[in-house]
Order: C-alpha cells, then structure tokens, then sequence
C-alpha cells in the first residue's frame, strides 16, 4: 500500500515536470495557434544554454536560469519575428515543416557543439535533499520545487493573460485575429511577445528538466511528445487543465513503470490514446478547436 | 428582334486531363521504366543498391505526398507501418517460416489492418494535432516491438542469409546473369522495390485522375467547399490513411528484407522514414505526382554526396527544407511548372471549348 501511494505522490511530482514543458506549448497553441515540433528540442537548448552560463560564469543553475531568461525571451522573440510568423496562416504545412526542419537543426546543431555526450545541471545538496513525509514515503526537493514552480508559472501566466494589455491583446488574437488586427493589435509583435514568454517557460522548465536527469541533444523530440500529451489530456485552452494533464501523464507513467520499469514511457503514451479515445476533446476543455 | 441565345454559337465542351504532352511523357515513362527493367544486365552492384535506395524512398514520398498533399492528412508517423512492415516480414519468415515474397503483401495487410484502428483514435485529432497524434502512435508501436522478445527486443535481430536467399528467382538470376548469390539477392531486390515504386506512382496517379481522385483534389483545394459539395470527407480520408499504410508497410518489409536487419529504433525513426520524406515531396512539390520523383532525386544525390558530412548535412536539409516551404512552398517542379506551364503526368480537369460556328 505504502508502495502504491508513493507511486502516487511521485506520479505527481513528476506531472509538475510534465505541465512545465507542456505550458510552453500550450501558449503558443492557445495565443497564435502555433503546433511547435521543435518545442522538446528548445527545451533541450535551453537546458544547454543554462548549462554553458553555470560552467562559464561558475554559477549555480538557479542563478544561471536567471541569466539565461532574458537571452532566451530575446531568442524567442526574434525566432517568431523572423522566421515563424511568416509560416503561419491559413496552410498548415508550412508551421509544420518550419518547426520540422528547426527540431533538425537544434539537435545537429547541439550534436555538433557537445556532443553526443549526457550533462546534467549541477546544484550541490539541493540535488539529493529530500523531506520525509513519514513511513517509509519522502519527497525529493528537486521535485517539489519542480511542481511549486509549475504552479507558479500558470498563476503568474493567468495573471499576464486576464490582467496586463499585453494579455489583452494575447486573448484577442487567439479569439479572432482579423478583429483583433481591426482594433489597431499589431500581430506580429504580439505573437513575438508571446514567443518571448514561452521561451522564459522553456527556461524553467529546462532547469528542472537538467537537475532532475541527464540530458543529451537527442531527447527532445520525446519531451515535445510529453508536453503534447498533456495539452491533450487537459484539454485546449486552460493552463490548469495542461498542469491536471502533466499530473495524469506523470501518474500513468509513474504507475505504469512500478509494474514493469520497462513500460514507464509506454504506459504514458497508452494513458494518452485512452484519453483520447473516450474523451477526446480532453477532461477540461474550454476551447474549441 | 432575335432571340440573344440564338445568335450565339453552339458550344462544345470536353474535358480532358491528357494533353499531347503528357501522352509523350507516358511513352518515355514506359521507357525508361523498361530500362529501369533491364538495369541489372549491365549495371554494377553499387548502383543497384543505390536505386534500390532511391525507389524505396520514392515510393514512401509518394504514398507521403498523396496522404499530405492531397488529402490533408499530415503525419509525422509513418514511420509506424514501415516499423511494421519490417517487423511484420521477420516475424513471418524468421518464426513462421514463410517466404519472403508472401510476407511483403502479408505486411501490406496488417498494416491496412492495424491502420483501422489507429485512424479511429488519431482521427479524432485536426490538422496539427493529428500531426503530432500519429508520432505518438509510432512511438506506442516502437515501444509494443521493443518488447517482443521473439524479435529480439529492444537490440533487434536478423535475417538468416537462408531467409534472404529464399527469395524466388534468386536461382535463375543467378545463372541468367552470372552473378554471385549476394548480387542476385540484390537484383530480386532491385526489381521488387522497382515494382512496388511503379506500382505506388500507377497507384496514386490512377486514384488522383479517378472520381475520388477529383473529391481528393476538392479537399486539397478547400475542406468546407468539398464537403459542401458532397464530398464524404471522413470516408475518404479514412480510405487514403489505410491504404497508404498498407503501401507504406509493404515498402517496409521491403527495405528491412533488403537491409536483413532490424531494431525498434531504426525500424520506427522518425528521421530516416518521415523526416527525409517530407524533404523529398516539400523540396520537389508537394500535391503533384512529378515533384517526389524530382525531391527523391535530389534527396539522393544529396544523401550520397553530403552524407559523410553528418550532423552538418542534416542541419542543411533542414535549413533547405525551411527556405523551400517559405519561399517556394509549392517546391521545385511548382517554380518550373508555373513558368512553363507544364504538368508530365496530368491529374487536373482541363475543360476544352471547341467554337463551332457551322450550327450557328
């Protein structure tokens, strides 16, 4: 029994993991309706840039993520100036293949500065810290903080979408953008905004994703795939329900692999297609589409 | 004062897809195609396996180009049934015993079976969504064979050089053309994977310049007039996802008979089977039957003298693919055949006005 509820509190710890790549996402989704395949490789890049700023600078990574933030909201910023916004529209091939073609470049290009060798982000005790919570269940820090900093995400991302301009102006392109371009909004700079605050997204979840694992320029793509499912599971457009969707990928994988350690991966992506196929709109869905 | 219509001349409409261009290209198609037949009496090995290479590739970028271009359907995990086609020919052959020519439509079947299903669930997914909905689905596929422990799990296993030399024909090759029992096998290869490329393009030029063919073209063009129109949107889409799989499948049995290896991870990448093929049909044309045969051409010639370069090759498809879609979305032979006005295989309905005065 006491098997199975640590199973369960882990499950959940992992999720926080899980709702940080997804919310990244779930934004460009929901503010330029934007399906990014090269979303698990950017996080990989992030996890690099925030490793090269701790090594160099000999910081530590809840410093580095610091510096690294405003680097990446200005990579972002211009990507979705440069390049994306002049993929997106009525086709939707181009988006498709544009992102396509940047996860390919990020992992060979990553491949061709690192290596194929894994890193890991550095933090000292922090790393191996952990709460007991009584009997023979403990918390590990780095998890815990991984789901308060999840949580925190989503609030300050609702407060930027239901209470700045700048959210106002999110909402209205992702409502109708021909209105919202009517009433004066200039798109462009309004999804490069966007784009900008998911890369600070990407940041974070990047830190937890090097001081909880190795990491190495191949594992994006499998990223992407988490983060994707649990904006399904939750259901488009809420950030609460991308995070409930990392919590229920984090159990049926967590779940799933005390049965079998081999079927971890496997058991999330089946918890998926089940999700899929009974509710397919997701369990909180507020948007159509 | 005289009726208006009747002043008017009598009109006579046909509609055509051929023109006398396009009956010229199927006359050289046929020609080259029995060239293509009759490669291996004077070619070397290492361009047979070359052009082994190139048809596969062509016939995956085909099957690709119809599901995408035409139907809208854009996946991201094809890879799935090439994964399956393979793994469906080692397990007939190297558990069941049977001969690898039954097992490749063996394959073609399974995978049109398994796609019924996988259509029921990722289908519930639009557009960008289904995308990412059939990389999954792959992936759940790559995992369920990394387990079967039959077909050497996670590492994978091989052919017996019995199962490869099995092929029928590989004899008579043998003494026909003089060759040795691993030329011969790659010859029997050479011609199936030249008959399954021929087989694939006939396949997708007949569907397109059919019926459903011009329901297909409707739904390319724009989904809601289609269906407005009475186009049976889902149906059809149903029916182009299973039978691309069945091709794609059989093309995977294939190439994993050619290579008499396999492993979950290469058997289900998502680079080698769906990354390289979106760069053939987007680099050469997606929505036309000319522009995969164009992109597979150049995706060989790249593949054969850029591939020594590794990671910086892949960065420059990549890059190449991105220009491409932005500057020239509708590839290579759409810059040539807007400037010319050319199509070589047409699918399109011409309508053809013959003035004719005489009844006037």
């Amino acid at each position: 029994m006491t098997g199975f509820l640590d199973a369960i509190i882990q499950g959940i710890l992992l999720g926080g993991l899980y709702a940080l790549f997804a919310t990244g996402l779930s934004l460009m989704f929901g503010v330029m309706r934007l399906v990014n395949l090269a979303h698990g490789d950017l996080i990989v890049l992030a996890a690099f840039a925030i490793f090269v700023v701790a090594e160099r600078l000999g910081l530590d990574p809840f410093v580095a993520v610091l510096l690294a933030a405003p680097i990446l909201f200005a990579i972002g910023f211009a990507l979705q100036h440069v390049l994306l916004n002049r993929a997106l529209g009525r086709d939707l091939l181009p988006p498709l293949l544009v992102t396509f073609g940047l996860s390919i470049i990020i992992q060979n290009g990553l491949l061709q500065m690192f290596s194929a060798d894994s890193r890991r982000l550095r933090s000292g005790a922090i790393e191996t810290a952990s709460i007991s919570l009584g009997g023979d269940i403990a918390v590990g820090v780095v998890p815990l903080l991984t789901l308060a900093s999840a949580i925190a995400v989503i609030v300050l991302l609702n407060i930027i979408f239901y209470r700045t301009a700048i959210g106002r102006a999110f909402r209205a392109t992702s409502d109708d953008l021909d209105v919202a371009q009517l009433m004066g909004i200039d798109v462009n700079r309004t999804f490069a905004i966007a784009m900008g605050i998911a890369f600070v997204v990407i940041a974070i979840a990047a830190l937890y994703l090097g001081l909880r694992a190795n990491f190495d320029p191949t594992i994006g793509p499998a990223r992407l795939l988490y983060a994707f499912e649990a904006v399904i599971i939750g259901g488009l457009g809420s950030f609460w329900g991308t995070l409930a969707g990392g919590i229920v990928l984090g159990l049926a994988q967590t779940i799933g692999a005390r049965i079998d350690p081999e079927w971890q991966i496997l058991s999330g992506h089946l918890a998926f297609l089940v999700v899929l196929a009974i509710r397919p709109r997701g369990l909180f869905p507020r948007a159509v589409d | 004062m005289m009726d208006a219509g009747a002043a008017r001349p009598t009109r006579v409409f046909r509609i055509e897809t051929a023109d006398r261009l396009s009956r010229t290209s199927a006359i050289i198609a046929c020609i080259v195609l029995l060239m293509l037949v009759l490669l291996p009496v004077f070619a070397g090995r290492t361009l047979i396996q070359d052009l082994i290479f190139l048809f596969y590739m062509l016939a995956l970028a085909q099957c690709w180009n119809l599901l995408a271009g035409y139907a809208g359907l854009i996946s991201v995990g094809q890879q799935a049934f090439v994964g399956l086609g393979g793994y469906v020919l080692f397990a007939l052959t190297l558990i069941g015993g049977a001969n690898p020519l039954l097992a490749i439509p063996v394959a073609g079947i399974v995978s049109a079976a398994l796609a019924l299903p996988t259509a029921l669930i990722v289908f519930r997914l639009r557009g960008a969504y289904f995308a990412i909905g059939t990389w999954v689905v792959a992936e759940v596929y790559r995992l369920v064979f990394a387990q079967v422990k039959a077909l050497g799990g996670g590492t994978g296993t091989s052919l017996s050089p019995s199962v490869t030399s099995s092929v029928p024909g590989i004899e008579w090759i043998k003494t026909a053309l003089d060759v040795r029992t691993p030329a011969a096998r790659d010859i029997a290869s050479y011609w199936l994977a030249l008959a399954l490329m021929a087989g694939t393009l006939a396949f997708v030029y007949l569907v397109l310049r059919s019926r459903r063919g011009l329901a297909l073209g409707a739904i390319r063009d724009r989904e809601a007039a289609a269906a407005s129109l009475g186009v049976d949107i889902d149906r059809i889409k149903l029916a182009v996802y299973v039978a691309t799989a069945a091709m794609t499948g059989m093309v995977g049995a294939l190439i994993y008979l050619q290579k008499a290896r396999i492993s979950p991870d290469a058997a289900f990448s998502v680079l080698d089977w769906t990354a390289y093929v979106l760069f053939i049909v987007v680099i050469g044309g997606i929505g036309t039957i000319e522009g995969p045969v164009i992109g597979a051409i150049i995706f060989y010639l790249m593949q054969r003298y850029l591939a020594d370069f590794g990671a910086w090759y892949l960065i420059l498809l990549g890059t190449l693919g991105i220009l491409v879609m932005l500057f020239a979305p509708r590839g290579l032979w759409g810059l040539v055949s807007e400037r010319y006005d050319l199509t070589l295989f047409p699918t399109r309905r011409r309508l053809v006005v013959n003035e004719d005065r005489s009844q006037g």
